[in-house]
C-alpha cells in the first residue's frame, strides 16, 4: 500500500533531478601573466635591448594587427615598465617605398611592461617579404632606435582593401572586428584611412559606410538587422551591426560615402551585380 | 459494481469521437470487448470501414472522419484533426509526450510506433483531447496494451503482407506469454516498399521506405492490486523517400521507454491509480545524397529527447466519476543544418535550426462526469499548467537575437483549458453538446525555428519567441437518430481561434534557401474560424448487408479574410458491406469535391475533385485452436490518378493496388 504513495514522489524526484543543469564553477583564480594568451611574433634585437612583439596569432598578416610590445634589458633579462616608443612600418617596392596605417603605441591597460599598438598592412609579397619595422624609443631620456625586416603573410580572405575613390583619393579600408565572428549580431569595426602621402595614412572622419553582407555560396542571400557603419570620433573607427545567420563564407558588400553622401566607392548589390567593388570577406 | 466501473470507463472514453458511434457498445459490454471495439484492426473482421490488419497507423487514423493525413510521401504522414495539424494537437503515446526531431515535420510521432505496439487510438476532438496536454484542435493518444495476467500461457502470431503497388512487403512476429503473475510480449515488424505508382502507372520517384519496429513489454503483478509494467519500443526507419520535399531521410530512429505502476481496486474510492515514468529519444537525419539535382548539398540532423511522468487516478463517489491526471515533461529539441557550397574552397555553412530549446511543462487535469440520470450525463474538465521554454545554447540564443535583439533565454507561460459537455442517451436518439476554451503554447518551430524551409509555400520560416498563446473557443454538437435499421447522425464543431499562429511574409528579410520566394516569420492573426460538419448514416438492409455513408463539409478563414490552408473540401464516403462470421466484403467509394476554397495566399492551389473505388475482403479460418485471418482487396480499382488537398505539393496518391494481409494466430 505504501508503494502507491512512494512511487509518484519517486517519479517527481527523478524528473527534477533529470532537469537540473550542471553549472561548472571554475573556482581556480586565473594566473595573470603580462603576455598571457599571446604568441610571440618576433624579437628585434639591438646592442642593449630586445624588443618583443606579441599577438594572438603570433604572426603579422595583411590587414589589421593588434601588436603587444615589451622591451627587455639584455643585461639582466628584466622588462622596462616605463618608456615611450613609436614605430614606422615601411614596404620596399621595386621603385619606391611606402608605409601603411598604424596607430601610436601606448601602454596596455592593466599591464606593467606591455605596450600596445596596431598596424594595418594593406599588401605583402607572396613570400611574406618586403616589410621592415623601425622602432624609435626612449628609456630614461636616452633615445634608441632599431630596425629589422618582418614577415607579413597574406591573409586568406580580403580583410583589407586599398582603392581609389571617385574623388581621386586613395583609401585603405580594413576590418578590425570581429576577429572571431559568431552566428549572431556581431559588432563590425572598420578602419578607414586616406593615403595622404607614401608615408602618411590619417584616419578619415565622418564618412558613412553602408553594409550588405551576402553569402555567395548560398544564393547570395543577405541577413537582417544590419546597420550602416558610422564614425566614432573617440576611437577613430567606423562601427555598425553585422548579422551573420550561419557560419561559412560571407562577403561584406560596402559602399563608401562622404559627408555629402556622395558615393566614393562601391555599388548596391542587385541580381545583376552580385558583389560591390568595395568589399571585405569573412570566413568562420 | 462492475457495471458502475464500466459506466465510468464509458464516460472516460466518451470524449473519443471515434467511439461516438460505438459508445453504445462500450458502455454495456465487458472490458475486453471494449478494447476490441476500438482495436487497431488487428485480426478482427470489422463490419465497419474495412481495414487491413497490417495497415500503418497512418492509414488507420485516416479512417476517422475528423482526421486527415498530410502526406509528404508514402511514409510518416502527419495527422490533422479538425483541420488543425500537429502543433495544434496533443499527440501522445500512452499518455507520454514525445516530439518529432524533424524541423520540417517529416517525422510525426505516429511514425515512430506501429500497429503491433498499440491496442487502440483515442481521439479527443478539441478540448476533449486535453487529458495529456494542451491543444486547440484535439488530442490523439496512441494507447499500448496493458499486461494480461490471465494465465493463457504462450501465444504467438505471424503476420505477412504484400501489396503489388510499390512491391510493398510486410512481415511481423509476435510472441506473448501470460502467466498468473508475469506477462511478457515481444513483437517485431518489418516494412519495405519501393517507389509506388500513381494512377496510370506513373512511378512516383523517392517514395520508397523501409522500417522495422521491435517492442518488448513486460508486466509483473506485485499483488492483487498492484502491477508493474515496463515497455520498450525501438523503431528505426531508413531510406525513406519524400517525393514532395527536396530531401529524403536516411535515418529516423526512436527509442521509447516507460515504467508504469498501476493500482486497481474495485472496493475503494480510488478505482485506479496509474503512474508512469518515461523517457524517449529520437534521432532524425535528413539526406539529399540520392537526389541528382540540388542547388546545394546539405545535412540536417535533429534530435529530440523527452523525460516525463504522469500519475492519474480515477475516483468514483456517488454519481461522480472523477479523473485526475498530474503530468510533467522536459524536452530538449536540437536541430542543425550544414550546407556544403558548390565551391569547395568555401567552408561549410552551419546553423542551428532549432537552437537547443528546452521545454519544461507541469500541469494537472481534472475531469468529472456527473450522472444526472441514467440517460443524462454532464461532464466538465479542466487542465492548467506551467510551460517554460529556454534556449540553453549560447550560439542559438545569439542566432535568434539577430532577429529579436531583446530576446531573453527563457520564457514562461501559463496555459489553461476548460470544457463542459452534456450528453443525452435515449433509445431513439443520443446527443452531445459541448463547449470549451483552450490555449496552447507555440511549438518549437513557431517560437524558435531558424530558417526552416517550407517547400509547400516556398518560404523560409523564422520563429517568433514573442508569440502569445493561441486560444480557442469551441462549441460542438453531435447527435444520432435511430429508426429501426436506419441510423442517421451528425457531428459538427466550430472553433473560434484568437492569436491564430501562422507565417506572414516579412518583405525586409532575404531568403536563405536557394530558390525560396522569401521569408515568413510566425505571427498571429487576430482571429480565425474553423468549422466542420459531418453527416453519417447507416442502413442495415439485412443481418449481413449494410450500407453506410458520410459526407463532410469544412470551412476555415482568418481575420485577414483569407482562407486558411489545409481545410478539407467537401468529402464523401459510401460503403456497402456484406458481413458473415467467417467472411466479409465491402465496396467503398471515397471522394472529395473540388477544392474551391483553397488558400492561394498561403501557397495552396486548387485541388481537383476525385473519387476512387476500393474493394476489401476478409476471411477467417480456424484450424483447431489456431486462427488464420486473411484480408485482401483492391484499392483504387479504376487506377485513378489523383491527389487530395492534403498532399504536399500535390504529389499523386497510389494508383491501383492489390493487397493481401495474412495473419496466423497460434495458441
Amino acid at each position: 500500500m505504501k508503494f502507491k504513495y512512494i512511487l509518484p514522489i519517486l517519479f517527481i524526484a527523478l524528473l527534477s533531478t533529470a532537469c537540473s543543469s550542471d553549472d561548472d564553477n571554475n573556482d581556480t583564480p586565473p594566473v595573470i601573466s603580462e603576455v598571457d594568451g599571446l604568441t610571440k611574433i618576433q624579437d628585434i634585437v639591438n646592442n642593449n635591448h630586445t624588443i618583443e612583439m606579441w599577438s594572438e596569432s603570433g604572426q603579422f598578416n595583411t590587414g589589421y594587427n593588434n601588436v603587444s610590445i615589451r622591451i627587455k634589458d639584455n643585461t639582466n633579462d628584466t622588462f622596462f615598465e616605463d618608456f615611450t616608443i613609436n614605430w614606422m612600418p615601411v614596404m620596399q617596392m621595386p621603385t619606391m617605398q611606402h608605409s601603411c596605417p598604424y596607430s601610436v603605441i601606448t601602454k596596455a591597460s592593466g599591464r606593467d611592461t606591455v605596450y600596445q599598438g596596431n598596424v594595418i598592412f594593406q599588401m605583402t609579397n607572396a613570400d611574406g617579404s618586403g616589410w621592415s619595422l623601425t622602432f624609435n624609443y626612449t628609456i630614461n631620456s636616452v633615445d634608441y632606435t632599431v630596425t629589422d625586416t618582418i614577415e607579413v603573410m597574406q591573409n586568406f580572405n580580403q580583410n583589407v582593401t586599398s582603392f581609389m575613390g571617385s574623388d581621386n583619393v586613395k583609401y585603405v579600408l580594413a576590418l578590425i572586428e570581429p576577429q572571431e565572428p559568431k552566428i549572431a549580431t556581431n559588432l563590425l569595426k572598420v578602419g578607414l584611412y586616406k593615403m595622404e602621402s607614401m608615408m602618411s595614412f590619417p584616419v578619415v572622419e565622418d564618412y558613412t559606410i553602408t553594409l550588405d553582407p551576402r553569402m555567395p555560396g548560398m544564393g547570395n542571400h543577405s541577413s537582417p538587422n544590419n546597420t550602416d557603419l558610422t564614425y566614432r570620433s573617440f576611437d577613430g573607427i567606423y562601427q555598425g551591426n553585422l548579422s551573420l545567420t550561419m557560419t561559412g563564407y560571407w562577403v561584406l558588400n560596402l559602399k563608401l560615402m562622404d559627408e555629402m553622401d556622395t558615393v566614393l566607392k562601391g555599388e548596391a548589390v542587385t541580381v545583376d551585380n552580385p558583389q560591390s567593388s568595395l568589399y571585405l570577406e569573412l570566413e568562420f | 459494481m462492475v457495471k458502475y466501473i464500466l459506466f465510468s470507463l464509458g464516460f472516460l472514453f466518451s470524449a473519443i469521437t471515434f467511439a461516438q458511434e460505438l459508445e453504445e457498445a462500450t458502455v454495456e459490454k465487458d472490458t475486453t470487448q471494449l478494447e476490441e471495439v476500438i482495436l487497431i484492426g488487428e485480426r478482427k473482421l470489422s463490419n465497419y470501414r474495412q481495414e487491413k490488419t497490417l495497415s500503418s497507423i497512418d492509414e488507420y487514423l485516416e479512417k476517422s472522419n475528423k482526421v486527415s493525413m498530410i502526406k509528404r510521401g508514402n511514409y510518416a504522414w502527419e495527422p490533422s484533426l479538425n483541420n488543425m495539424d500537429s502543433q495544434r494537437l496533443a499527440v501522445t503515446i500512452d499518455g507520454m509526450q514525445i516530439f518529432g526531431a524533424c524541423t520540417d515535420k517529416m517525422d510525426p510521432i505516429t511514425s515512430y510506433v506501429d500497429v503491433s505496439n498499440l491496442e487502440k487510438v483515442s481521439i479527443g476532438s478539441g478540448q476533449e483531447g486535453t487529458e495529456n496536454g494542451h491543444c486547440v484542435g484535439g488530442g490523439i493518444d496512441l494507447q499500448m496494451p496493458q499486461s494480461k495476467f490471465n494465465g493463457t500461457g504462450l501465444k504467438s502470431s505471424v503476420d505477412l503482407g504484400y501489396e503489388t503497388n510499390g512491391n510493398y512487403k510486410i512481415a511481423g512476429l509476435e510472441l506473448e506469454y501470460a502467466g498468473n503473475r508475469f506477462y511478457i510480449n515481444a513483437d517485431g515488424i518489418f516494412r519495405k516498399s519501393d517507389n509506388y505508382d500513381a494512377g496510370g502507372n506513373k512511378e512516383v520517384l523517392y517514395s520508397q521506405f523501409q522500417k522495422y519496429n521491435v517492442s518488448i513489454q513486460g508486466g509483473y503483478k506485485l499483488s492483487d492490486n498492484h502491477v508493474l509494467d515496463a515497455n520498450i519500443i525501438y523503431d528505426k526507419a531508413t531510406d525513406v523517400g519524400y517525393p514532395a520535399l527536396p530531401m529524403d531521410v536516411s535515418l529516423a530512429e526512436a527509442l521509447i521507454t516507460s515504467l508504469t505502476h498501476t493500482y486497481k481496486n474495485d472496493s475503494t474510492r480510488i478505482k485506479s491509480w496509474e503512474s508512469k515514468l518515461y523517457f524517449n529519444t529520437i534521432t532524425h537525419i535528413m539526406d539529399d545524397s540520392k537526389r541528382p539535382d540540388v542547388p546545394i548539398r546539405m545535412d540536417m540532423p535533429g534530435w529530440s529527447d523527452t523525460y516525463g511522468f504522469y500519475s492519474k487516478a480515477t475516483l468514483r463517489e456517488n454519481k461522480h466519476s472523477l479523473l485526475v491526471n498530474v503530468n510533467g515533461f522536459y524536452n530538449r529539441s536540437l536541430a542543425e543544418m550544414t550546407m556544403y557550397p558548390n565551391d569547395s574552397n568555401q567552408p561549410a555553412m552551419f546553423m542551428y535550426t532549432w537552437p537547443d530549446i528546452k521545454t519544461l511543462y507541469t500541469g494537472i487535469y481534472l475531469k468529472d462526469a456527473f450522472a444526472l440520470a441514467d440517460d443524462k450525463t454532464i461532464s466538465a474538465s479542466t487542465r492548467f499548467g506551467y510551460h517554460n521554454n529556454s534556449i540553453d545554447n549560447e550560439v542559438g540564443l545569439e542566432s535568434l537575437q539577430i532577429f529579436y535583439p531583446e530576446l531573453s533565454d527563457s520564457k514562461s507561460r501559463f496555459l489553461m483549458s476548460l470544457s463542459a459537455d452534456y450528453q443525452v442517451k435515449k433509445e431513439k436518439y443520443d446527443a452531445t453538446f459541448g463547449v470549451g476554451y483552450g490555449e496552447r503554447a507555440p511549438s518549437v518551430s513557431e517560437g524558435y525555428g531558424f530558417f526552416l524551409f517550407n517547400s509547400f509555400d516556398n518560404y523560409d520560416y523564422i520563429g517568433n519567441p514573442n508569440l502569445e498563446n493561441e486560444k480557442a473557443l469551441e462549441a460542438n454538437v453531435a447527435a444520432n437518430y435511430y429508426v429501426d435499421k436506419f441510423k442517421i447522425g451528425f457531428e459538427t464543431s466550430y472553433f473560434y481561434l484568437t492569436d491564430y499562429i501562422i507565417g506572414e511574409v516579412d518583405e525586409s528579410l532575404s531568403a536563405m534557401t536557394i530558390g525560396a520566394s522569401g521569408v515568413k516569420t510566425y505571427n498571429a492573426l487576430s482571429h480565425a474560424s474553423i468549422f466542420d460538419f459531418y453527416v453519417n448514416s447507416t442502413y442495415d438492409i439485412s443481418e449481413a448487408f449494410s450500407i453506410n455513408g458520410t459526407v463532410g463539409y469544412n470551412y476555415g478563414r482568418g481575420s485577414n479574410s483569407e482562407n486558411l490552408p489545409f481545410i478539407k473540401p467537401f468529402s464523401y464516403l459510401a460503403e456497402i458491406n456484406y458481413t458473415r462470421d467467417m467472411f466479409n466484403v465491402a465496396l467503398q467509394l471515397d471522394g472529395n469535391g473540388n477544392q474551391t476554397k483553397y488558400s492561394s495566399y498561403y501557397g495552396e492551389n486548387e485541388t481537383a475533385s476525385f473519387a476512387i473505388l476500393n474493394l476489401n475482403l476478409g476471411n477467417i479460418f480456424y484450424i483447431k485452436n489456431n486462427k488464420i485471418v486473411l484480408k485482401y482487396g483492391l484499392e483504387n480499382i479504376l487506377d485513378t490518378n489523383y491527389s487530395t488537398y492534403s498532399d504536399w505539393n500535390n504529389i499523386p496518391r497510389q494508383g491501383r493496388n492489390f493487397y493481401m494481409n495474412l495473419s496466423f494466430v497460434i495458441n
